[in-house]
């Protein structure tokens, strides 16, 4: 190992009791929570201050897919699973389980964007646009935020399982340390999602 | 021996990640089907953000580990959780003070 080598990123920090790495990811999550808080906060302001919600009339849940949303969310429900899988393979020893749980993640959340897609494009077809009104606006904003953190979870996701899983060989309780913390991130956006998808579309 | 200890932990802990994965999906199919109830609004979204927070509650005690975790993990959190109160709060207190009644009701 180098000098340069960030160091306690297997074995806990002896001030902290935790390694380097996890108590990063939490910082991290810290300030999303921050960054998701100051939009929903926004949104509960806007939609206060309106006399209707939508404001074209009508239910949220006759505007946006219900069922689409619905289905998205048990996906990636099941995406969170998989990534749990896929840790507790690594724990378990079995890189070949850990590929198959971790792609399957992978799998998930590529299904939950094609689905946004499909619902984006009924949107625009329609003219839908953020600039439509505020509940556009919102929707459009806080789901494309989310979709980019599902983009960011693909992104990390797809490295540990190709060139960053031959750390396997050389430091598995490290790279398990690393699958450990994209799956915090992973459960995190999939919490996010819990709170939007009754939010924007059921209520 | 070790390593003996550590897969029958995690073992252990299988059952429990199944469960709460079907509890999250039953969650959801309560909180879609409350929503054809066409409850008053303020009810609508009581028990909405109710099921939110226990499948919140759950994916981040059972999947994130949080019911077994450090002491400077869970001071962080409610750290973030103040700020994020504050955060909510704030801004919306403000409306309701320059409104009489609740709007958006």
């Amino acid at each position: 190992m180098s000098e340069t080598a960030i160091p306690y990123m297997v074995k806990p920090h002896p001030v902290t009791g935790i390694p380097n790495g996890k108590l990063g990811i939490w910082l991290f999550l810290a300030s999303e929570v921050m960054l998701f808080g100051a939009l929903f906060s926004s949104y509960v302001l806007i939609r206060t201050g309106m006399p209707h919600w939508p404001p074209e009339g009508g239910l949220s849940s006759e505007v946006l897919n219900v069922p689409l949303g619905t289905f998205n969310t048990a996906v990636l429900i099941t995406s969170s699973i998989t990534m749990v899988l896929a840790w507790a393979s690594c724990k378990m020893g079995s890189l070949p389980k850990f590929k198959m749980w971790m792609g399957a993640t992978v799998f998930l959340a590529l299904v939950f964007l094609v689905v946004k897609y499909f619902e984006y494009s009924d949107k625009f077809h329609h003219e839908h646009f953020p600039s439509h009104d505020n509940f556009y606006a919102i929707y459009f904003v806080l789901t494309g935020l989310h979709g980019l953190h599902i983009v960011g979870g693909i992104i990390v996701n797809t490295f540990l399982l190709t060139a960053g899983s031959k750390m396997w060989q050389t430091d598995p309780e490290h790279f398990t340390n690393r699958v450990e913390n994209a799956g915090l991130y992973w459960h995190f956006v999939d919490l996010v999602w819990i709170f939007l998808f009754p939010s924007l579309y059921l209520l | 021996m070790a390593e003996n200890a550590q897969h029958e932990d995690i073992s252990k802990h299988m059952g429990q990640y199944y469960v709460v994965f079907v509890a999250l999906l039953c969650l959801t199919a309560v909180t879609v089907g409350v929503s054809y109830l066409h409850l008053t609004r303020p009810l609508a979204i009581t028990v909405a953000l109710i099921i939110a927070s226990i499948k919140a509650g759950l994916v981040a005690a059972v999947f994130m580990h949080l019911i077994s975790e450090r002491k400077v993990i869970y001071a962080v959190l409610i750290l973030t959780a103040l700020f994020f109160i504050i955060l909510l709060a704030l801004p919306n207190l403000t409306v309701f003070e320059h409104h009489s009644g609740m709007p958006g009701t």
